[in-house]
């Protein structure tokens, strides 16, 4: 059922393949936007550029948020996969994976070569994409539960903005803090770990809470 | 409060609660506005001039209690929120809604005394520091609350997904906490730590009295806010065509 459910989401999305470019073209945009705004000065840019990745990386995965419950939730399929006899925990870590697989992993693909543009050393270019990939599985689940909650609501784009971003501060600090760190030659290993201890946390917890959103929200 | 505490399930239906939080509003809103102004009265006129920082430190008397507030209402709100969804029980779901304004207000006073203050002690309207970027964090937390039970229409499911939004908050609060700790730590060059200075004994009374004050104006205020929210959500029930006259 779990592998099933991941699979499934997978072809739905392979089938609108669209969308998920989009995303990963709204993030290459937004990095390419700020040394446009700031200037190409060359040591600038290596001091915003952690900063600018993360951020870049939390609002491209917000973008797509609305497509882990959206369209199901729109058929009904979201109501049956609720009422289905295994447990509501596995069909919302099922989806968060399939969603990872689908926006977030093409980001940290594309990342360092975004990160070339700001002049980062190879160096921080690992520590980027190792970030990135312990901190956006973070930015699935947490983002799941305001998925979950605004399901169906009007402007519901907006409000998971105003309710996903501030619960992300903690994975933008340690994410940039890592490449920071090895920008300016110190060991990122300390705010690796923090993020890693996030990830075990939150995909511990997260999905209980969505579960309890879905719940609430498909009544 | 105590009253509510003795018979919970009888003033656990808002019938019953809301002629009694009627009654309790005196007693709550008299020693607030007393407490306001003997707390004004001795920050303004008993209080010594601090010697670092001059006048311009008796902000801090509502500054201080405003932020306590911000961060104290948050929990209450996440607590009511949780009661409400766990038990089912509507009193505390609206009793969650009438805190959320209310923290989200002392919220936002304490950050803007903040800056009031910070402007003539650090010569800065605002600094990146942990304690600053926390509390704004806070306000963005109580905003999220307040913007999604007020997008819902249907008062039971606003009610729960709020819910879900408090607790999640509320376990995030000490991560987001920390981390924006160990971030201000990673950039050393912008702290600005206030000094800290030894307090007179009536400036501790002003900070005390005005904490107070504060504290027994939120109950008063949240009671007057139940009144309201009850009175919209049971517009149909009969019981409140009676009590209105």
């Amino acid at each position: 059922m779990f592998g099933w459910l991941v699979w499934r989401d997978l072809i739905l999305a392979w089938r609108r393949r669209a969308d998920v470019l989009a995303t990963v073209f709204f993030f290459i945009i937004v990095t390419s936007l700020f040394p446009l705004g700031i200037g190409p000065e060359r040591e600038t840019l290596k001091t915003i550029a952690p900063g600018v990745v993360w951020v870049a990386a939390l609002l491209a995965s917000m973008l797509s948020l609305g497509r882990i419950f959206g369209n199901d939730y729109q058929d009904g399929t979201l109501e049956q996969l609720v009422l289905t006899p295994q447990p509501t925990y596995l069909v919302v870590l099922a989806k968060v994976l399939a969603h990872w697989v689908v926006s977030e992993l093409p980001l940290v693909v594309i990342a360092p070569v975004l990160g070339l543009q700001f002049g980062l050393s190879e160096n921080s270019l690992v520590v980027v994409i190792v970030s990135l990939l312990l901190g956006t599985p973070v930015l699935s689940v947490i983002g799941s539960i305001g998925a979950a909650l605004t399901l169906g609501l009007r402007a519901a784009n907006v409000l998971v903005a105003l309710l996903v971003l501030p619960l992300y501060i903690p994975v933008l600090i340690f994410g940039s803090g890592a490449v920071q760190a090895s920008v300016i030659g110190s060991s990122p290993q300390a705010w690796l770990l923090l993020l890693a201890a996030t990830l075990v946390v939150s995909l511990m917890f997260a999905p209980w809470a969505t579960s309890a959103a879905l719940k609430i929200s498909v009544e | 409060m105590s009253n509510r505490r003795i018979n919970w399930y009888k003033y656990a239906a808002p019938a019953n609660f809301y002629p009694l939080a009627g009654k309790m509003i005196p007693f709550f809103a008299v020693p607030a506005a007393i407490l306001f102004i003997i707390g004004i009265y001795v920050g303004f006129f008993v209080a010594p001039t601090d010697f670092q920082q001059g006048e311009s430190y008796r902000i801090l008397f509502i500054h201080v209690p405003a932020a306590w507030m911000g961060m104290f209402l948050y929990v209450m709100l996440a607590i009511y929120a949780g009661i409400g969804w766990a038990f089912n029980a509507r009193l505390a779901s609206m009793m969650a809604q009438a805190i959320s304004t209310t923290g989200a207000i002392f919220t936002f006073i304490s950050l803007v005394t903040g800056s009031l203050w910070g402007r003539p002690a650090w010569g800065v309207w605002w600094v990146w520091d942990a304690r600053l970027t926390s509390t704004l964090i806070l306000m963005f937390l109580y905003i999220g609350f307040i913007s999604l039970q007020s997008s819902i229409d249907d008062v039971r499911r606003a009610d729960r997904a709020g819910a879900v939004l408090a607790l999640v908050g509320v376990i995030n609060v000490p991560i987001i906490y920390f981390s924006v700790q160990w971030w201000n730590s990673l950039h050393q060059g912008a702290t600005i730590t206030a000094k800290s200075f030894k307090m007179a004994p009536s400036m501790l009374a002003a900070m005390l009295i005005m904490l107070a004050a504060c504290w027994i104006y939120s109950i008063a205020v949240v009671l007057v806010r139940v009144r309201y929210i009850i009175r919209e959500r049971e517009q149909e029930a009969p019981w409140l065509a009676e009590a209105a006259v």
